[in-house]
């Protein structure tokens, strides 16, 4: 085994790549369960952003088109589950393992013709002068833009969450919802943005997997993706912080074993492909042991139907 | 109905499929005025408030404020004009803190530290302390309905509706509630009050609109008219008074040492160290403001929550780690508040839910197959005996009436012929009539024999049936009293008074209160 063939700069720089397609979904999710919502559609929402996005990219000839077009298709995706939930009041749980099961076999569907294809690349930014500092400069400052989408997409999310009134009402929404519709807020019109802001996220998430990351198109590329994002949400207590760093450690621990894969380490392939899921739920559980303190975090409404009847 | 009055109602009527809520309902309220708007559970009080307030569209009618047509569509427009409403189950959320829920029922708040400032301001002027930074998950349900008070007054409301202010509160927390009112009267603000507990509507209220069915009845000065008249025009008829029939207390049932336990809600109160012992032939009271450990106690009696064996003590045999079946077999049984969903299963059929609870006792199945024949038969039983008003025992639980309902799962439990019986709100949200049924039904119990613990918030109904009382005050229990002669000052201190109000403050609202 040889370890000195693992670069740390490298290692640093592409667990930022790993961990974004998570990030993103995330995100997006945690907006979501914050208004009340529990949508297990992530996965399906995820691989529909894929192929959404690199039919388009392909069509296109654009990765920004093909990033727009997924993060659409996501959303619309995600409506399904938001009228099934919201308007005609079925089980959050049910419907969104449905819409997963949808969305791998829907992607693959429209997937049949772009198997094989290489889409168009996505430049790296390359920040002039920042990306020239020794170390730092490869690790922050030389991937593409939607890495920095991403995190400033979390900085904005815990922002608008803990500043703002739109924040306020969407964890008034999540959190007591006969309370937010007495006062007269609109509880179903609230949560179906923060379904589609979810899904949004999660097809933006896909595509980076398909036009960035990988990049092609397989069936079912995005591999448990989906399901981890839900896991950081949940493990993570709901804060914005948290969910970036339990995707980051997932990512971290992806490109380690990968590396260690290649270093040839004396471990069966097995056990180093599962070790990033295990040891991210496993620390994401022991960080959020205190049972007190998570349960105050936890949006109280999360996955009950909502009915103005009275 | 003048020109000046600040609200006219107009032939008001609202109709849901199988019910009139309202019915053709009219009457007006004057600036400055305590209205009162009474009536039983079901006459349409709340119904008619949520139409005021823009929640519900009335089918028809008018409304007038300020000689203006007033016709909310949602709660905002209603707050614009100048209405505000304190709920019944408050409208607040757990998890933020007071100013954010605050900020939460303004239309346009300030920013935080601003508002802050303001809600420190309004609380010194009308004497509810409030810390604009705690969790509301952390209040008391006195402190709790401050807030909301308080972010009713930041809108500077010309009405202000309060639907049953007190039932949360210790009786201090309720003089110093009326005083806030009384301040706020004299600013020239309006206020409707709705309750059904009379002597307080006579303490302070100017009119009274009573309604029943939906419909008004009358409108009469509650000063001038006795509880007792005013409950008979609530109800309809004569009210039938429970009787205690006098008998000997003999050795204890069931004792309570030194219970301790942690509650699973993080939000609930954990139980501290309580003691008590239950004779049989008697009927413990336990008081107390929701949210105190009623609900934790009900749990380690029921045998819900396991405690340490000794814990729990049923004549000489050690219960506290025993299930709930496991007591039943014993003769420990139990009644827990909430009547669909815990007390009964809501969408399983009457006969189901007697097997549910008396399958022990009763004997209804043997070696794993149950005995429908003897289970409807048990059921018909309670239907009759308790006279719950229902089809047949194949009716779904969801289907009852609130009264019926409790009814029937109270009687359920007193027909399986319990040494120990533990009940939680026995009567709360039932009809008069249906009340006094039950609590004569546990009078009667009682004197057959049975130790019978009644957890409740209404202090009246205790006073009417217990023959010791104690509170439940943040987990603690108080000493058992004889309720004989107990005071409502009395009460209210084992209560643990107003929270967070100072001493001298205390002193002078409990010397002025009457209202209970």
């Amino acid at each position: 085994m040889d370890l000195s063939a693992i670069n740390p700069i490298l290692l640093v720089a592409s667990l930022m790549v790993a961990a974004t397609p998570i990030l993103l979904a995330a995100v997006g999710e945690l907006v979501a369960e914050k208004a009340g919502v529990l949508n297990l559609g992530v996965e399906g929402m995820m691989i529909t952003g894929a192929i959404c996005g690199f039919a388009i990219a392909v069509e296109t000839g654009s990765p920004v088109m093909g990033f727009l077009a997924a993060a659409i298709g996501g959303a619309l995706l995600s409506l399904i589950f938001g009228v099934l939930t919201q308007y005609l009041l079925s089980n959050q749980v049910a419907t969104g393992l449905a819409l997963t099961l949808f969305g791998l076999g829907f992607s693959s569907l429209i997937g049949q013709g772009y198997i094989g294809i290489k889409p168009p690349s996505t430049e790296k930014l390359d920040i002039p002068l920042l990306s020239d500092i020794p170390v730092l400069g490869p690790i922050l400052f030389n991937h593409d833009l939607m890495v920095y989408v991403a995190l400033a997409l979390v900085a904005a999310v815990w922002a608008v969450l803990k500043f703002t009134r739109t924040g306020l009402i969407l964890r008034a929404v999540g959190e007591n919802h006969d309370a937010a519709h007495a006062l007269g807020y609109k509880v179903v019109r609230v949560r179906l943005l923060a379904i589609m802001f979810g899904g949004g996220c999660a097809g933006l998430g896909g595509a980076y997997l398909s036009l960035i990351r990988v990049p092609q198109w397989t069936e079912g590329m995005t591999a448990g993706a989906g399901w981890i994002a839900l896991a950081i949400v949940v493990f993570g207590s709901w804060r914005a912080g948290r969910v970036l760093l339990g995707a980051y450690l997932f990512g971290g621990v992806t490109v380690l074993q990968l590396n260690l894969q290649a270093a040839g380490m004396a471990i069966p392939v097995e056990y180093l492909s599962m070790s990033p899921y295990l040891i991210t739920i496993a620390v994401l559980v022991i960080m959020s042991a205190d049972k007190s303190r998570a349960a105050l975090s936890a949006p109280a409404c999360l996955g009950r139907v909502f009915h103005a009847s009275s | 109905m003048t020109g000046t009055d600040l609200l006219t109602i107009s032939g008001l009527t609202k109709a849901y499929p199988g019910v009139v809520a309202n019915d053709d309902v009219s009457f007006s309220i004057k600036p400055g005025e305590v209205h009162a708007l009474l009536g039983e559970n079901g006459a349409g009080k709340s119904t008619l408030v949520k139409m005021i307030y823009g929640l519900v569209k009335p089918d028809s009618g008018t409304m007038q404020l300020h000689g203006q047509p007033f016709a909310p569509t949602e709660p905002r427009a209603a707050r614009a004009a100048g209405v505000a409403m304190v709920f019944q189950h408050f409208s607040l959320f757990e998890a933020l803190d007071v100013a954010e829920n605050i900020a939460l029922g303004m239309e346009n708040p300030p920013p935080m530290r601003m508002l802050a400032k303001e809600i420190l301001e309004v609380s010194e002027t009308y004497g509810l302390p409030l810390d604009p930074y705690r969790l509301v998950g952390d209040l008391s349900a006195g402190e709790r309905q401050r807030v909301e008070i308080i972010r009713c007054l930041l809108q500077n409301p010309r009405l202000f509706i309060m639907d049953e202010p007190t039932s949360v509160l210790t009786p201090q927390e309720v003089g110093i509630l009326f005083d806030t009112l009384e301040q706020l009267k004299e600013e020239g603000t309006s206020i409707l009050y709705i309750s059904h507990k009379l002597e307080e509507i006579r303490t302070l209220c100017d009119s009274a609109t009573i309604l029943r069915l939906g419909k008004k009845v009358a409108t009469c000065n509650p000063r001038e008219e006795t509880a007792r008249a005013m409950a008979e025009m609530m109800v309809g008829t004569t009210l039938h008074q429970p009787e205690r029939t006098p008998h000997a207390t003999s050795d204890v049932a069931l004792e309570l040492k030194s219970l301790s336990i942690p509650s699973a809600n993080p939000f609930g109160t954990s139980l501290k160290d309580v003691t008590l012992n239950v004779h049989r032939g008697e009927i413990v009271g336990i008081g107390g403001v929701a949210g105190n450990g009623q609900d934790e106690l009900t749990a380690a009696l029921s045998g819900e929550m396991p405690t340490a064996p000794r814990d729990i003590v049923f004549s000489g045999l050690p219960i506290g780690d025993l299930g709930p079946n496991a007591r039943r077999r014993l003769g420990v049984l139990a009644a827990p508040e909430e009547r669909l969903g815990h007390a009964a299963a809501p969408d399983m059929s009457l006969t189901e839910n007697a097997l549910l609870t008396g399958a022990i006792r009763e004997k209804l199945s043997a070696r794993g197959f149950l005995n429908w024949g003897a289970t409807e038969a048990f059921a018909n039983m309670i239907i009759a005996d308790f006279d719950v008003r229902t089809p047949g025992p194949d009716n779904a639980a969801r289907s009852l009436s609130g009264g019926n309902l409790q009814k029937f799962v109270i009687g359920r439990e007193i027909l399986q012929r319990p040494e120990v019986l533990v009940v939680n709100q026995p009567t709360w949200g039932v009809d008069a009539a249906a009340a006094a049924d039950i609590r004569q039904a546990l009078l009667d119990l009682a004197s057959a024999g049975a130790a019978i613990i009644v957890i409740s918030q209404d202090l009246d109904e205790l006073m009417e049936i217990a023959d010791r009382f104690a509170a439940l005050n943040e987990g603690r229990l108080t000493k058992a009293v004889p309720a004989q002669g107990l005071t409502v000052d009395e009460i209210g201190l084992m209560m643990g008074g107003a929270h967070d109000m100072h001493e001298a403050q205390l002193h002078e609202d409990a010397s002025g209160e009457t209202a209970l």
